[in-house]
């Protein structure tokens, strides 16, 4: 117990000590530092060019039974959709009247993939899948999509190479794109 | 116990109830009926909630509307496919003035409404910051605050494609309006020390969805916020709770909500949100990214879509303008379907990046009419017509449809949407 006690002064005495330089250096002293392990335990985001992506790999055959179990019964066994989004299907649409935008015709970015799943997905139990299943899921999302062979496996370095179909069509905010003058008699 | 008759079947109030229009000939036309009805709460008789004493001090600890107006409620979509990531409308032809009541605010979630213990709720900023920093709620309440009047309101408000709602909460009721109280972004910011490659900030939300925007570093070292209170009382957890972000002037779900980290960062995050959705696709395929601004738009919500007309003779016009991009500078009504304009009155306090309210005082003379308004902001923006919006946007846009929204009014009475 006195050990104990002792340590948990040091610790304070520590903080303290840290806490005074935190205040030194900002214009209001509130707050404290943020520790690495405390960043990355919340930091999920993956940049579009796969930074961030987590060791691991999963293949399109075992994303299938991960799909089967945890995504099927709103986004359809094929991912044509249902209570979720369709993922999978589309090609062609986007510039007709009844475009379909799915991960195949619309995502910009495979990683993106992985950062949704991870952070939103399945919707019951966001957060709960292993980072080798979120590889896995998307790999067959992929596959589904024709953008990944059957007996291929994903990971950091080969989802962050996959160029999306639709990667070169979005363009900036070019609004005000109607320009009006106010009409006030005999418009 | 408290005693809520329920009114009887002509009183002034099942008018009310029923959204028709207050003017001096409805009213006079009550008496008559009442008298008909032979009501004894009404002249000459002495109302019975007069006889007897009302509810005690502390009957509601938190105060809630009359029962008269168990009506006035959120407008709920049927029939979605689901319910955790949908959204809820405000009833604007129920209200007036310029601030949403906080039980009425627009919904609008991505995996539901988390309840979160704001003693366990922490705000992370890290990234390119020379010190990243974890704020409990109560620091957050320490930095210098600031109360400022703004509206939100969904990018998808309405889509483009029919069926057109039927009323004015059915076609843009995901707007709302409040005094926000919180910190500057800013501040919060130079805390940490901004490096010179900061260039945008993404927002992370602490539900289910995590939901994630990316909010360019001008927009966070002008007016965006870090909020903690809504119209005087903390956040609903609908709204956010115990913290949020708001970004005035830019769509709703920008204004991350349950806001649990800022990672400054040189480039966007592409998330989800910000390339599959939120993304305004144009009739060639190609799709409009960062489009962060709600143009200047307007809506008559009195009378509107669902409201009655009872007799002819007087009437106000009424309704809501605003603009993403700064002040209202004008609203110009048609009571003649688009032929004709007259300048709206302008209700003060006109104030950047809110609701203003403006109104027409009219005499309807009983015939078929179209009513309609048009908004123009500081910036000189004129709100189009949605013709003019659909020949350049195409109708599968989805997003940013802020076109003028005619009202038409029949023999009856009875108003209808002009475009559906």
């Amino acid at each position: 117990m006195p050990m104990r006690r002792t340590h948990a002064a040091v610790l304070a005495l520590a903080a303290l000590i840290y806490a005074a330089g935190t205040h030194a250096q900002s214009p209001y002293g509130i707050g404290r530092a943020a520790t690495p392990a405390e960043i990355a335990g919340w930091n999920i985001d993956i940049g579009r060019d796969g930074q961030g992506l987590p060791p691991g790999s999963g293949t399109v055959s075992h994303g299938r039974e991960v799909f089967e179990q945890q995504c099927a019964a709103c986004h359809g066994d094929k991912g044509q959709g249902g209570v979720g989004d369709q993922l999978v299907g589309g090609q062609g649409t986007l510039a007709t009247q009844k475009p379909v935008r799915t991960v195949g015709t619309y995502w910009p970015y495979a990683p993106t993939l992985f950062d949704y799943i991870r952070r939103a997905m399945p919707q019951n139990a966001p957060q709960s899948l292993s980072n080798e299943d979120v590889y896995a899921v998307s790999a067959y999302i992929l596959n589904l999509n024709g953008l990944l062979p059957a007996d291929a496996s994903l990971d950091a370095k080969t989802m962050a190479a996959i160029k999306m179909p639709n990667r070169d069509k979005f363009v900036g905010d070019p609004r005000p794109d109607v320009k009006d003058k106010a009409c006030m008699s005999g418009c | 116990m408290r005693k809520t008759n329920p009114p009887a079947k002509t009183s002034r109030r099942s008018f009310l109830r029923d959204g028709t229009i207050l003017g001096g000939a409805v009213l006079a036309g009550v008496a008559t009926d009442a008298q008909a009805a032979g009501d004894e709460n009404l002249p000459p008789n002495v109302p019975e909630w007069m006889k007897t004493p009302g509810d005690a001090m502390g009957s509601q600890l938190y105060g809630a509307p009359s029962p008269f107006e168990k009506n006035v409620v959120k407008n709920i979509p049927k029939n979605l496919k689901q319910y955790i990531s949908a959204s809820g409308r405000t009833p604007l032809g129920d209200l007036d003035g310029i601030i949403t009541p906080n039980g009425l605010f627009y919904e609008r979630h991505h995996g539901g409404v988390p309840t979160i213990d704001p003693a366990q709720h922490r705000l992370m900023l890290h990234g390119l910051v020379d010190k990243p920093m974890i704020f409990t709620m109560d620091d957050i309440r320490r930095f210098p605050s600031q109360s400022r009047i703004h509206f939100l309101e969904c990018s998808g408000n309405p889509v483009y494609t029919k069926p057109y709602g039927k009323t004015a909460s059915d076609l843009v009721g995901l707007l709302s309006c409040a005094e926000w109280t919180g910190v500057s972004l800013k501040l919060v910011l130079q805390e940490a020390g901004l490096q010179p490659s900061a260039k945008w900030v993404v927002a992370e939300g602490a539900d289910a969805a995590a939901l994630t925007r990316s909010i360019p570093i001008e927009k966070c070292l002008d007016d965006a916020m870090l909020v903690y209170s809504q119209n005087g009382e903390r956040l609903r957890p609908q709204q956010g709770y115990p913290l949020r972000l708001l970004v005035p002037g830019f769509e709703g779900n920008m204004n991350v909500k349950w806001l649990r980290r800022l990672h400054v960062a040189s480039e966007p995050a592409y998330s989800r949100e910000e390339t599959s959705k939120y993304t305004d696709l144009m009739p060639d395929g190609t799709a409009r990214e960062f489009t962060f601004y709600m143009e200047a738009k307007s809506i008559i919500t009195r009378p509107s879509g669902g409201q009655r007309l009872t007799a002819p003779g007087f009437h106000e016009i009424t309704g809501l303008a605003w603009s993403g991009h700064g002040k209202i500078k004008q609203v110009d009504v048609s009571v003649d379907d688009g032929k004709n304009w007259q300048k709206a009155e302008l209700q003060q306090p006109i104030l950047t990046r809110a609701l203003t309210r403006f109104r027409l005082p009219w005499h309807w003379d009983g015939k078929p009419a179209v009513i309609q308004s048009r908004a123009t902001d500081e910036t000189g923006y004129v709100q189009p017509t949605l013709a003019e919006l659909l020949a350049v946007r195409g109708d599968n846009h989805f997003y940013h449809n802020n076109a003028i929204w005619p009202w038409r009014i029949a023999e009856t009475g009875e108003i209808t949407n002009a475009n559906a």
